[in-house]
């Protein structure tokens, strides 16, 4: 599904603020792996998503995505196979614009954006139903803008938004980390969910080492730009939170 | 009466410019000066295609297509050459202004006896109700139209553009284009203005877009404050209320002539104006 090979990223190249940020990765994410990326600050964990997501070009090596070459392709050209949420619930979403409007965009994330009135009633049942799936009370309030609500209420819809057009796969930055407990843990429920009903191939951004554990198929450690560890299902399962703890020491 | 109609009838020419800042400003978030220079341009070409006898309307599409040249090239140098904004929209005015001298040939043309779209209706024996009534009509059908397209999958894209460029861009929109695009669309209904004022006031001059863009902002201003004061989230009764903020723009400067301040200083009071717009939201924050 996502074929890294040889990446590598270096900022400010050249420069005496230079810094390698990725140190020639090669990875293979299999369809609908639910991979759980930790590792310190620094460690490469953000620069590797956002060049899965294009947001960044790696300096060296290739990206396949369904054996399509997507090295040099933008974001923008990319969110036809790739969907993303941020760390900063704000950064998802439009917050001027109606949670209807957010969701109209998220629809059609893949095809062309045409001068036609695509919210009719059809739509605004489907954006219903599927927001009234979150229990949050949010599916009668779909005029109010999206800014008038909470960081968690924003970013269980931007996980909604996500599933609303044919992405195949999810990116998921330190979803939680702006969030209360109570909050995090129903955004990662629901990412859990909505990653198992849609098959998606998912990569989970966490600091939180019993969330590490608890989601996902496959875990990764990175360290000073290099993947340390890479744990799958079986091995995954068995491991235990304090030999985790220990890799951090 | 006559001589508030009057405002109320400039006002409404103007609202389409301000419909233009709407979108520049308001919805993509960037200080657009290209409207000094798409404002001449619109009343050049008027002024040019009219005194070579062509009709009225089939001008329309011409200023159209001048003003989203204009717009696109600010939207080019700033997207593409990585220019600032402000500093693209500057360089853009500035060379219209070469641009719309050459087209126009002198800094002048008096517009008196061609065939206006305001000599088109004689529904009232006052022309003046005439020109209010083709104002009127000209911006309904242009509001509607911004309104629209606003409403389309287009216009959210454009809209969220503005807004959230990291949420567009992983939603599979092009930022560097959707603002190029709006940008384009602006500077259309800057020109749009351009050719109402100049068959309004039956000349074009070269210098008439100079400060123009203040007037522009300081009716989408007003049209913001009003906007948050009702809180109206309808896109159609947003781009309402800044034809009202034009009007009521033109309405307070009439007054102020009305009072006996000299012309010269029209300019000085237009600044003042919006300076106490900007202002006033901002004292209220501090108590």
């Amino acid at each position: 599904m996502i074929e890294l090979q040889n990446i590598s990223k270096v900022f400010n190249k050249g420069k005496v603020n230079e810094v390698i940020a990725l140190n020639d990765i090669s990875l293979t994410i299999n369809k609908e792996d639910f991979v759980v990326l930790v590792g310190a600050n620094g460690s490469g964990k953000t620069t590797l998503l956002n060049i899965i997501a294009g947001a960044e070009m790696s300096t060296n090596g290739k990206i396949l995505i369904t054996n399509t070459d997507v090295t040099r392709l933008p974001e923008y050209k990319r969110s036809q196979w790739i969907a993303r949420v941020f760390q900063n619930p704000l950064s998802g979403t439009a917050d001027e614009l109606s949670i209807l409007d957010n969701f109209r965009l998220a629809a059609i994330r893949t095809t062309k954006k045409k001068l036609r009135l695509g919210i009719n009633e059809a739509f605004k049942k489907r954006v219903r139903e599927q927001i009234a799936s979150l229990g949050m009370g949010l599916e009668n309030k779909l005029e109010q803008a999206m800014g008038t609500l909470s960081g968690g209420q924003r970013q269980a819809l931007t996980l909604l938004m996500s599933v609303m057009d044919n992405s195949q796969i999810l990116l998921l930055d330190e979803p939680t980390a702006a969030l209360d407990p109570r909050s995090a843990s129903l955004i990662l429920e629901t990412a859990d969910n909505l990653i198992k009903q849609y098959n998606l191939t998912a990569v989970l951004i966490t600091h939180n080492l019993k969330e590490a554990q608890q989601y996902g198929n496959r875990l990764i450690q990175m360290n000073e730009g290099k993947i340390r560890r890479d744990l799958q299902n079986a091995e995954k399962k068995s491991l235990q939170l304090q030999e985790m703890f220990e890799w951090f020491n | 009466m006559e001589f508030y109609l009057t405002a109320l009838i400039l006002g409404l020419c103007l609202s389409a410019m301000s419909l233009g800042i709407f979108i520049s400003m308001k919805i993509f978030k960037i200080p657009d000066i290209t409207t000094d220079g798409s404002y001449t341009l619109g009343a050049v070409i008027t002024a040019i295609l009219l005194t070579a006898h062509w009709n009225a309307s089939a001008i329309i599409p011409m200023v159209l297509i001048a003003g989203a040249m204009a717009g696109t090239l600010t939207g080019l140098i700033h997207t593409r050459l990585k220019i600032d904004a402000l500093l693209a929209g500057i360089l853009v005015m500035t060379g219209l202004y070469s641009i719309n001298l050459t087209i126009l040939g002198r800094s002048n043309v008096p517009l008196l006896d061609v065939q206006t779209i305001f000599s088109s209706l004689h529904l009232f024996t006052a022309s003046i109700y005439n020109d209010a009534t083709i104002a009127l009509l000209f911006i309904l059908i242009i509001t509607f139209l911004v309104g629209y397209i606003l409403r389309t999958d287009f216009g959210i894209a454009m809209r969220a553009t503005g807004n959230s460029a990291s949420m567009t861009r992983a939603l599979g929109i092009n930022n560097n284009k959707m603002k190029i695009v709006g940008l384009a669309i602006a500077n259309s209904l800057t020109a749009l203005s351009g050719y109402l004022v100049a068959q309004y006031q039956n000349f074009t001059d070269i210098n008439m877009g100079i400060g123009i863009v203040i007037t522009g902002l300081g009716s989408v201003l007003i049209g913001e404050a009003l906007i948050k004061w009702w809180n109206i989230r309808s896109i159609m009764s947003q781009l309402t209320v800044v034809v009202c903020g034009s009007i009521l723009f033109q309405l307070v400067l009439a007054f102020t002539l009305s009072i006996g301040i000299d012309p010269n200083m029209l300019k000085l009071v237009t600044a003042s104006f919006v300076l106490v717009i900007v202002i006033i939201p901002r004292l209220k924050k501090h108590d």
